[in-house]
Order: structure tokens, then C-alpha cells, then sequence
């Protein structure tokens, strides 16, 4: 109780002394690197102007009257409660403001909604709490990773010093080539979340079961940080998304080194493994993939998140398990892990299936999960 | 017998029970006004000690004070119980007071149903509070229980659903007590048009409340039956769509934006007159732009879903009739200030609120506008920036607006006079933390921070250091307001029969202060 208090005061005082150390106080939308950023930056400046004209104009008067029309300083009232000129104005004024308000709204819009002819298509996945990407068309086709928070846990509880990009850094950002059309096709594997980075102007919701798109061009290489937007469990707060904007030949360099990975990856598969070894490398995948829902101590957080430990499942025969862990339940929360390589799957499955309450001593082989992909 | 009936007579219903059985069995519509009044301010309570942990928490970037499910789960209850258990029972409270005195009727028209719609009202509130302390917690879903996450959510999602249920049954029956009142109960010569715009708003209101709580009702069950009994209305797996649930919330959604705000409207209508010493500007086209708001209310709900994905023909649809609304909305703002034009002015303390609201009011209305456009929403959906829009509207508008009316009708009601010295303080100190915490709420969604998160990134930092010194000063605020209340019911000074110099309606010209516990036995003459 003590402990905790005593953090709770150190984090409050810590964030009390930040005010001082670094002044972020930003005002206005992020800079942003795209074309409809800018638009979107535009029409938000009129409008602002717009409102805060119309604001001076009705709160003059209204302050004017409180100045003047006092009753303290002998003001009578006046008996009048109609006058049909001023009633027809101050209704067809503003629906004339709304109109021109609507006509560059509606422009820009249509430009943001036109996913057409894109260089690069790639597929967002919501997870919870992940994001998972997906190079579907274009250059870097067949690419695919999960991106997870990278922001390690004695950052968030406060006994670790906090870094620059706290919360909003991943371990596998997403990369893309600078001046060409990126559509971004999402989807939620659970439940619903939002695709979410200020700088190039897009949000878009990641429904379960359904796949809608938006799409960027960045204009200026560099990375872009954003955040899902829509409220999707317990770590909603962290599952960030990073962008990374690069020109076209560090671009293709990435591809290409993506590419070696996955094929170092295929060959690795064919190796035997003792259990130690991957127990190991398990529970290091366990860390970043599993540990939110199922906890580091197998046991959950039921009824979404049911425990591992002492699981029929885990228990039971592997092949169920394995296929679990390849296509996801249905109608759960569990998601499908299929964008693991083989040996970590492998690594992961046998790290469950002896830890904690189970020790079922079964070496799980990254040739087995090779075998029950196909 | 009948000798014994034939002498008490008409008088016989005042002989009411004493003590807790009168609050329990009674059937007279001040009475349950006041039951009303201090239940919607406990929730008030209630709700704002949630908003505290939230802010709290909030106060510096890390975890500190409660985990990520528990913070989830105080958005969620705070939401609700502010929304369902704050707002709604407050203009309830004041309908049931001033509805009769206001048309010059006895009672409600239905005053067992009357007892009903309140006393279902506690049952709903304990379940909501016992969720917090079922196993998994509350539902850590939000306010608006978005499907499929509500799928997912521990047994708490139930009391809530059921919670919703009797919150809703209560709306209605206490809606069609009021239709009723106000149609069939007003005293001869007291014409539709001659109402107080108080009365008007609430008619309308009413409705709005009859048409949308059924659909409420609806997704709540639907959300139940995918939980326990199969269905898949919210899971693409069986034919069904999350984004489904999104859109009948909505439906009973935006109405009940204006649920909300139409009653406080008609307070400000009733105050502004009454300080300005001078009748109500457009009192007519008050009405019309009141009756028209609430029909646009109807056609205008995804623009709280523009990201969902849905066709662009949709968005323009739904960006083009929310921009309308503004224009209604205008003429009320500027209907107001006509009205404070040329008056002979004072600024007591409802005053100052009335004021306040249309002040703040107003720049809610703005950001509104803001968000309607949908290039910018897509930037600032699902930020800060709602949440400072959405309090603006709430606390800015429905609050303060319901403090406004306490201090006005208080002398009234009690038949004493409040301490206007510490009434101006509990003002002043409202504004000023109000815009501390919300203000600030601005730059954080401008800047991209995404609503119902535990933590931030650092660049956050200090306008939520800000925005939670100032919750704490305005939670804080309210206990000053407690105070005002019940040393003016203890120890006020006599207040007088016509409080006000410029009110006009009948509560004021016809009845003493306090009102007797049976008002206009007899119609009133009406000139
Ligand atoms: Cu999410």
C-alpha cells in the first residue's frame, strides 16, 4: 500500500516537475505531410476564423448590453419582442456562411475518400493489442509482420525513466516509399479499432468481419506516429502505430532485406531444437505476443481471456493447439498468429505447453507447424 | 362510514404518511420534483468522483492510481451515470415541480405512474454501482457500449444493459406523464401558444424521449442476446455487423443530445426574461426552432460514425443536415441576447449562469460545427477535442443551465432566499475550473491524443496537468454549492412571493412562496 502510494507521489511530482523541464504546449493540428493534410489544415483555419468572427459579433452585443443596458445604472427596459426583419437575417445569413462552409468541405472530402489506382496496397490489422500489417500489392508484395508496442512495462509503471517517444514506438514500424499512393485496407481480427496518424491525415475504423480503406501519399520522408483510435479493451492506450516514410531506394533495400529474413526464416525451420533452447526463445514470444491477454503468469483475465495454465487445450493434444494458434478461434478473442515464423510458433507453443501448471515435456518442432500450414 | 368520507372529503389526500413512508407512497408532484432533484445530484456525486479518478490518473503520463480495466471502466460508468442517473433526473425534477404550477393544473396527470418513474430510478442507479464490484469489474466498454467489445465484457455488461432497461422505462412513463399534463391539464384560457417556453421545451422533449429510449432499449438487448443467447446481430461470423449496433445507438443517440439540451434551453428561457426585465425575444420562433431542432435531431446521427467507412454519398449526406442544425441552434443563441438587448439589467447568480451557458453553450456550438465537417472530423474524431465539445455542451450547457434553475426556483420552492454572495462564488469558481479542465481539452485533440486512454505520451503532458487541477477545482466547487442549498433550506432568509421582478409565469404571479402542497385546486383566473 505503501510502495504504492509512494509511486503514485513520485509520478505525480515527476510529471509536475516535466511542465517546467519540456514545454510541448501545442496549439494547432500536426504538421502535416500530406496534400489533404493541408487541406484539412485550411478548412479548419476558416472555419476557425468563421466562428470566432461570429463569436466577437454576438458576444459584443451581448457585452455591450451587459455594460449598458444595466438596471444599476437606471437603464429601462425596453417592451419590444419581435421584429421580423432581423429574424429573417440572422436565419439566411448563417445558411449562407453553412453553404460556403460545405463547398470546400465537400472537395476535400472527395479527394480524401479516393482510393484509386494506389502504388502500394497494404492491409492493417487490429489486433488486441497489436497492429498486424500486410503487403498485399506493389513493390515489398508478400511482406508481412506484427508491430508491437515497444515501450517496455517499468516505463509505464514509473520505474524506469520515460524515453522521447514513449508510448508511440514500435518494434516493427511501418515502412513506405515517400511521394507514392499507399491505400490501407482495415480490418479488426476481435474487436473494433482505428487506424489512427494525425500527420497524414487518416483515421479510419478497422471493423471485424469487414474491410474498408483510406489512403496517404506522404510528401516528406520521415516517421509519423499515430495511435488506434477507438476503444478496444484494456490496452487500448497501447497499441501505436509507426510510419516510417522512406525515399524509394532505402525503400527497396528494406524489401529487400524483409525478404532474406523470411527465407533465413523458411530454412531455419528445418532445424531440430532441444526443449530448453526453445523454451527460451518462447518466452520471449510469449512476452510480445501473448502476455497481454493471458498474463505472465498463464493465467488470463477471464471469461474474454481465458487462463493457459492448466489448460484442456494446451494439455491436450498439440495439433489442436497448433491450429489454434495458426487460425484463431471464431467468435473469441484469441486472433490467428500465422504472421509468426515457424520457429516461433514453435517456440511459443512448447514454452506454453511446459510453464506454469503445465509440463506436458513435448518439444514442439518448427517442421511441425511448417507441415500444419499447408 | 360514509358520514366519516362525506366530512373529510376533497381534503382527505393530505393527510399524507409522515416520515420515510411519505417519500415512499407519495403521489404529489413536488414531492417527487425533490426526490428527483437530490437523486440527480448524488449521481452528480456519484459520476464526478469517477471523473476524478479519471483525471487523476490522467494528471501525469504513466500509470499511477487504478489499472487500465478500471480506468476503462470509470469512462464507461461515469458516462452513464452522469448522462442516465445527472442530467435527465435533474429536468425531470424541475418538470415535475414546475409543470403543474407553470399551466395552472393540481398535479401531474398520472401521479401513482409519477411515484413509479421515480422509484425505478435507485434500483437502476445500485446496479450500475454493484457492477463495479462484480468479478472482472465494470464493463470497461465506454458509455456508448460499442459492440463487439461489449461481446467480450464480464457479467457487469448485464447489470448495465439492465440498468439501461429500467432507466428507460422511466424516461418514457415520466414522459407520458408530462405529454398528458401539458395537453389536457392547462387552465382555462391558457392556450397551446401562451405556455411557458419551460413547458414547451419539455413537451417536445417528451417526445423525443418516447421515440428513441425503445431503440436504446433495442441495441442493449441485442448486445445481451449476442452475449447469452446465440444471436449474431453485431458478429459478421453470423451474418450480422458491428457497425449495425453504431448505428441504432445513434439513432437514439443524437436525439438524446437534445434530450439533454432542450429543457436547459427552456430554463435559460424562463431566466433571461426574468433578469433582463423584459419579455422573452421571439417567443414564437423560439418554439419553431425548438420543434425543429429535434426533428433534424432524428436525421442526422452517423455524423457521430464518419470514420466507420461508410460511402462518401453518406458522409456528404449526413455532413450537410448536422451544418443545418447550426442554424436553428443560431436563432436560439441570438433570440437570447435580443432579449438581453435594451433590457434593464441585473446579474444575480441565476443570472450569471444563464450567461455562463449561453457563453460556453455557444462555443460548444461552434466546435459542433467544427466536427461536422467531415475532413476535420476524421482528424479529430475520437480525440480530446469531442471530449472538450461534448462537456462543453453538457456541463457548459445542461449544468450549468440546471444550477441556473435551482438558484432561480430555490426561493420559490423552499419560500427562502438563497446567500447570493456565495451563490456568485460557486459561479465564478464553476467558470473558471469548468474552462481550466475543458479549454485545454482542445489542443490535446488538435494535437492527436485519443480519448479514453490511461496514459499519454509525453508531448501530452501539460495541458493534462492543466485540465486535471482544474477538475479538481470544480468537483471541488460543487461541495460549495451543496452547502448554499442546505443552509438556504435550513436557516434562508423569507423569501418573497415574486422573488423576481420580471418573472412572468403563473408559479410566480399567483402562488405564495413556498407553493401549498396542493396548488391551483381551483383553476386560476387567467386575464
Ligand atoms: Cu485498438
Amino acid at each position: 500500500m505503501f510502495g504504492k502510494f509512494a509511486r503514485v507521489v513520485a509520478g505525480l511530482s515527476m510529471a509536475a516537475w516535466g511542465v517546467t523541464a519540456h514545454a510541448a504546449y501545442q496549439l494547432n493540428l500536426q504538421t502535416p505531410a500530406t496534400k489533404e493534410g493541408v487541406s484539412v489544415h485550411e478548412l479548419h483555419t476558416i472555419i476557425l476564423v468563421i466562428c470566432v468572427v461570429i463569436f466577437i459579433g454576438v458576444f459584443g452585443a451581448m457585452g455591450y448590453a451587459m455594460y449598458a443596458h444595466r438596471k444599476s445604472k437606471g437603464h429601462v427596459a425596453a417592451q419590444f419582442h419581435e421584429n421580423t426583419l432581423v429574424e429573417i437575417l440572422w436565419t439566411v445569413i448563417p445558411f449562407v456562411i453553412l453553404v460556403l462552409i460545405a463547398w470546400p468541405a465537400t472537395r476535400t472530402l472527395l479527394a480524401m475518400r479516393d482510393t484509386a489506382q494506389p502504388d502500394l496496397t497494404i492491409k492493417a490489422t487490429g489486433y488486441q493489442w497489436k497492429w498486424g500489417y500486410d503487403y498485399l500489392s506493389g513493390e515489398g508484395e508478400g511482406i508481412s509482420f506484427l508491430s508491437n508496442l515497444a515501450t517496455p512495462a517499468d516505463q509505464i509503471h514509473g520505474t524506469a525513466p520515460k524515453g522521447e517517444h514513449y508510448l508511440l514506438e514500435v518494434d516493427n514500424p511501418l515502412v513506405v516509399p515517400v511521394g507514392k499512393k499507399v491505400r490501407v485496407l482495415t480490418t479488426g481480427a476481435d474487436v473494433i479499432h482505428s487506424w489512427y496518424v494525425p500527420a497524414l491525415a487518416v483515421k479510419q475504423d478497422a471493423n471485424p468481419g469487414f474491410i474498408r480503406d483510406t489512403w496517404f501519399r506522404a510528401d516528406k520522408e520521415g516517421t509519423y506516429r499515430g495511435q488506434c483510435a477507438e476503444l478496444c479493451g484494456k490496452d487500448h492506450g497501447f497499441m501505436p502505430i509507426v510510419v516510417e516514410v522512406v525515399s524509394a531506394e532505402k525503400y527497396t533495400a528494406w524489401v529487400g532485406e524483409r525478404t532474406k529474413k523470411v527465407a533465413a526464416a523458411a530454412e531455419d525451420a528445418d532445424k531440430v531444437w532441444d526443449l530448453a533452447a526453445l523454451k527460451q526463445r518462447g518466452e520471449k514470444v510469449y512476452q510480445t505476443n501473448c502476455v497481454a491477454c493471458h498474463q505472465a503468469n498463464g493465467m488470463g483475465t477471464p471469461p474474454a481471456f481465458p487462463p493457459l495454465s492448466g489448460s484442456k487445450v494446451v494439455n491436450g493434444p498439440k495439433e489442436a493447439q497448433i491450429a489454434l494458434e495458426l487460425n484463431g478461434k471464431q467468435g473469441t478473442a484469441m486472433a490467428p498468429f500465422k504472421q509468426l515464423s515457424d520457429t516461433d510458433l514453435a517456440a511459443v507453443i512448447t514454452y506454453v505447453r511446459n510453464s506454469w501448471a503445465n509440463k506436458t515435456g513435448e518439444v514442439i518442432q518448427p517442421a511441425e507447424i511448417k507441415a500444419a500450414r499447408k | 362510514m360514509s358520514a366519516v368520507l362525506d366530512t373529510h372529503g376533497h381534503d382527505d389526500h393530505a393527510h399524507h404518511p409522515t416520515g420515510i413512508m411519505r417519500w415512499v407512497t407519495t403521489t404529489n408532484h413536488k414531492d417527487i420534483g425533490t426526490m428527483y432533484l437530490w437523486f440527480s445530484f448524488t449521481m452528480f456525486l456519484v459520476g464526478g468522483i469517477m471523473a476524478l479518478v479519471i483525471r487523476t490518473e490522467l494528471f501525469a503520463p504513466g500509470l499511477q492510481i487504478v489499472d487500465p480495466e478500471r480506468f476503462n471502466a470509470m469512462t464507461t460508468y461515469h458516462g452513464l451515470i452522469m448522462v442516465f442517473g445527472a442530467i435527465m433526473p435533474a429536468f425531470v425534477g424541475f418538470a415535475n415541480w414546475l409543470i403543474p404550477m407553470q399551466i395552472g393544473a393540481p398535479d401531474m396527470a398520472f401521479p401513482r405512474m409519477n411515484n413509479l418513474s421515480f422509484w425505478l430510478l435507485p434500483p437502476a442507479a445500485l446496479l450500475l454501482i454493484v457492477a463495479q464490484f462484480t468479478p472482472g469489474g465494470g464493463a470497461g466498454v465506454g458509455w456508448t457500449m460499442y459492440a463487439p467489445l461489449t461481446v467480450q465484457a464480464p457479467m457487469s455488461m448485464d447489470l448495465t444493459i439492465f440498468a439501461v432497461h429500467i432507466l428507460g422505462a422511466s424516461s418514457i412513463m415520466g414522459s407520458i406523464n408530462i405529454i398528458t399534463t401539458i395537453l389536457n391539464m392547462r387552465a382555462p384560457g391558457m392556450g397551446l401558444m401562451r405556455i411557458p417556453l419551460f413547458c414547451w421545451t419539455w413537451l417536445i422533449t417528451a417526445y423525443l424521449l418516447i421515440a428513441v429510449m425503445p431503440v436504446l432499449a433495442g441495441a442493449v438487448t441485442m448486445t445481451l442476446t449476442d452475449r447469452h443467447f446465440g444471436t449474431t446481430f453485431f458478429n459478421a461470423a453470423g451474418g450480422g455487423d458491428p457497425v449495425l449496433y453504431q448505428h441504432i445507438f445513434w439513432f437514439f443517440g443524437h436525439p438524446e443530445v437534445y434530450i439533454i439540451a432542450i429543457p436547459a434551453f427552456g430554463v435559460i428561457s424562463q431566466i433571461i426574461p426574468a433578469f433582463a426585465r423584459k419579455p422573452l425575444f421571439g417567443y414564437t420562433s423560439m418554439v419553431y426552432a425548438t420543434a425543429s431542432i429535434a426533428v433534424l435531431s432524428f436525421l442526422v446521427w452517423a455524423h457521430h460514425m464518419y470514420t466507420v467507412g461508410m460511402p462518401v454519398e453518406g458522409q456528404l449526406y449526413f455532413m450537410y443536415a448536422t451544418v443545418l442544425i447550426a442554424v436553428p441552434t443560431g436563432v436560439k443563441v441570438f433570440n437570447w441576447v435580443a432579449t438581453m438587448w435594451r433590457g434593464s439589467l441585473t446579474f444575480e447568480t441565476p443570472m450569471l449562469f444563464a450567461c455562463g451557458f449561453l457563453f460556453l453553450f455557444t462555443m460548444g456550438g461552434f466546435t459542433g460545427l467544427v466536427l461536422s465537417i467531415v475532413p476535420i472530423d476524421v482528424q479529430l474524431h475520437d480525440t480530446y477535442y469531442v471530449v472538450a465539445h461534448f462537456h462543453y455542451v453538457m456541463v457548459a450547457g445542461a449544468l450549468f443551465s440546471a444550477f441556473g434553475g435551482i438558484y432561480f426556483w430555490l426561493p420559490k420552492w423552499t419560500g427562502k432566499m438563497y446567500n447570493e454572495t456565495l451563490g456568485k462564488w460557486h459561479f465564478w469558481l464553476s467558470f473558471i475550473f469548468f474552462n481550466m479542465t475543458f479549454f485545454v481539452q482542445h489542443f490535446l485533440g488538435l494535437a492527436g491524443m485519443p480519448r479514453r486512454i490511461p496514459d499519454y505520451s509525453l508531448q501530452f503532458t501539460e495541458f493534462n496537468v492543466i485540465s486535471s487541477i482544474g477538475a479538481w477545482g470544480f468537483g471541488l466547487s460543487q461541495l460549495l454549492f451543496l452547502y448554499i442549498v442546505v443552509s438556504t433550506i435550513r436557516s434562508g432568509k423569507k423569501a418573497a412571493d415574486k422573488q423576481w421582478d420580471g418573472a412572468d409565469s403563473l408559479e410566480w404571479t399567483h402562488l405564495p412562496s413556498p407553493p401549498p402542497y396542493h396548488s391551483f385546486e381551483t383553476p386560476p383566473v387567467l386575464k
